[in-house]
């Protein structure tokens, strides 16, 4: 469970300060798919960053199963069990795939095993374990090893940041069979499929909470409002 | 033969043997032959002076290695080595060079290999060098000359594995019709290390090749310089990518040339150098690696 508590964050704009997001307080579920959406520049990313910690907030807190990590640094979260899966996947030359599955495991996987994280996601493991993870493969082949890898990961957290553009669908909707129970996703979407099938949505609105509840309930908010283009495909 | 410890790690090292190995052997150590061994199909002879050896190879050799260490365990000396490749037509050999230096001041090689390659020959040539010990002026010096023939090809794989306070790779390449050669390059510098390389490839003869990719880290106080020029005389191709990652103060210049001599040449070149890019380690952390881990893997990957 993630838990934000008046998180603030603000970037100097020209001799102004610009608030980006402003005294979010929120709670992310375990056994819970939430999703954030929200304008662009509504922040969204920019929570994101900061649950996992590639930025700093400006002042609030930031807790991990009740522990705060709000000054933790990016590994020493991801070694508490929170995973990224980047909108684009980050590639790498020389280094291969079976290499990037042991890192995330922690382990020096058999053949056999880390395979069985690339056969999960749908991909012909033999061919690919030895590869490097580089430019040399297709958008679709990148999506599917960052999952294999937030597989072999074992997070307690798992967030993805635009999964439309880091996963695909197909993906998306085995992520229960995938992954244990218990687990706290986070997901970034503007898509409405994705939405969808989230339990909780988060909306953000010009760096503010300005909606939050079952996925249902907000969808239908969202859409008899017209909320800004939310939700839309 | 008994090799010596510091011998073995170096040739641990550089060749990936830990005793002589089987097969076409020349071992030169401290400025001297001390180990030949010839097959049928690779003749090996020393020069009258010791000065390096001529090496046959014969149209008889399929798929064969030999195997050319040097180690250079003696402080003060500078060895200077001149070995002559004459490879038959047909022949298929795979060449192990490299040096190393162990010695806790001044101390350098300089290996002039020329190689003689006949028609329809394969040639996979590796050589590495490293430098071990503390104290200054450990310096290696590679010298090749390459003239390669009608529709052979020759795959060349050069790693500077580090501690070379300095280094000057100098590479020269005629290459005939429907020829290729592919040159891998790969060089990592620290502390106040200099390691210079040009390479001048002379594609003379129609439908010849060369494919040029250097891959480089400067760490420290380092400087890198690369130079490249490939002279393009008929219908042929060459490219040349040079990629370098810089880290602290590092420095690295790359002057990558290509001098078209022919409407017909089609020759092209890239360079990209710069740190390692943020979101990179960026996504090693969230793995799981500390900072300086992660960078570590992304150079011991690019340096692969």
């Amino acid at each position: 469970m993630i838990e934000l508590k008046h998180i603030y964050y603000t970037i100097k704009d020209g001799d102004k300060e610009k608030t980006i997001l402003n005294d979010v307080n929120c709670i992310f579920l375990d056994n819970c798919i939430t999703a954030i959406t929200g304008q662009n520049g509504s922040g969204k990313s920019t929570l994101t960053k900061i649950i996992i910690g590639i930025i700093s907030p400006t002042s609030g807190k930031i807790y991990f199963n009740g522990k705060d990590i709000t000054n933790l640094s990016i590994d020493e979260r991801a070694r508490l069990g929170i995973t990224y899966a980047f909108q684009q996947p980050i590639t790498f030359s020389g280094i291969t795939i079976k290499e990037l599955i042991d890192i995330a495991s922690k382990e020096d996987n058999s053949i056999p095993k880390a395979c069985e994280y690339l056969s999960r996601v749908g991909i012909c493991a033999k061919d690919y374990i030895s590869r490097e993870f580089d430019k040399t493969l297709s958008g679709g082949e990148q999506k599917r090893i960052e999952l294999a890898l937030t597989l072999a990961k074992k997070g307690e957290c798992i967030i993805f940041d635009e999964p439309e553009a880091g996963i695909d669908l197909w993906s998306f909707d085995r992520l229960n069979d995938l992954f244990e129970k218990n687990i706290c996703y986070i997901v970034v979407s503007h898509q409405t499929q994705l939405l969808k099938r989230a339990d909780k949505i988060l909306v953000l609105d010009d760096g503010k909470i300005s909606a939050y509840g079952d996925s249902k309930d907000i969808i239908s908010h969202l859409q008899s409002y017209q909320c800004k283009r939310v939700g839309e495909d | 033969m008994h090799l010596d410890k510091i011998s073995q790690n170096l040739l641990e090292k550089i060749a990936n043997i830990h005793e002589i190995p089987d097969g076409a052997v020349s071992f030169r150590k401290n400025g001297r032959g001390e180990f030949l061994r010839s097959t049928p199909s690779i003749e090996i002879v020393k020069k009258d002076d010791d000065s390096g050896i001529d090496i046959f190879v014969h149209s008889s050799c399929k798929k064969e290695a030999c195997h050319i260490p040097v180690v250079v365990s003696e402080t003060g000396l500078f060895d200077v080595v001149y070995n002559d490749f004459y490879i038959e037509d047909g022949a298929d050999v795979v060449i192990v060079a490299g040096c190393g230096v162990h010695s806790t001041s001044q101390a350098g090689h300089n290996g002039i290999h020329t190689f003689h390659i006949g028609k329809n020959v394969k040639v996979k040539y590796y050589e590495n060098h490293l430098a071990i010990g503390k104290g200054k002026g450990k310096e290696l010096n590679p010298v090749t000359i390459i003239k390669l023939g009608e529709g052979s090809s020759m795959l060349m794989e050069t790693n500077q594995l580090g501690g070379v306070d300095f280094s000057m790779r100098d590479t020269k390449a005629y290459l005939k019709e429907n020829s290729s050669l592919e040159v891998k390059e790969k060089i990592l510098t620290k502390n106040f290390n200099v390691a210079k390389t040009n390479f001048k490839i002379y594609l003379q003869g129609q439908n010849s090749r060369c494919n040029i990719i250097s891959r480089s880290v400067a760490r420290d106080e380092s400087e890198q310089v690369f130079k490249s020029d490939l002279i393009g005389k008929s219908e042929c191709f060459g490219h040349v990518e040079c990629d370098g990652i810089l880290l602290e103060n590092s420095k690295i210049d790359s002057i990558p040339k290509v001098s078209a001599r022919s409407n017909l040449a089609s020759l092209s070149h890239e360079a990209a150098i710069g740190k390692i890019a943020g979101e990179q380690i960026i996504k090693l952390m969230t793995l799981g690696l500390t900072e300086k881990d992660a960078e570590e893997k992304i150079i011991e990957g690019f340096l692969k």
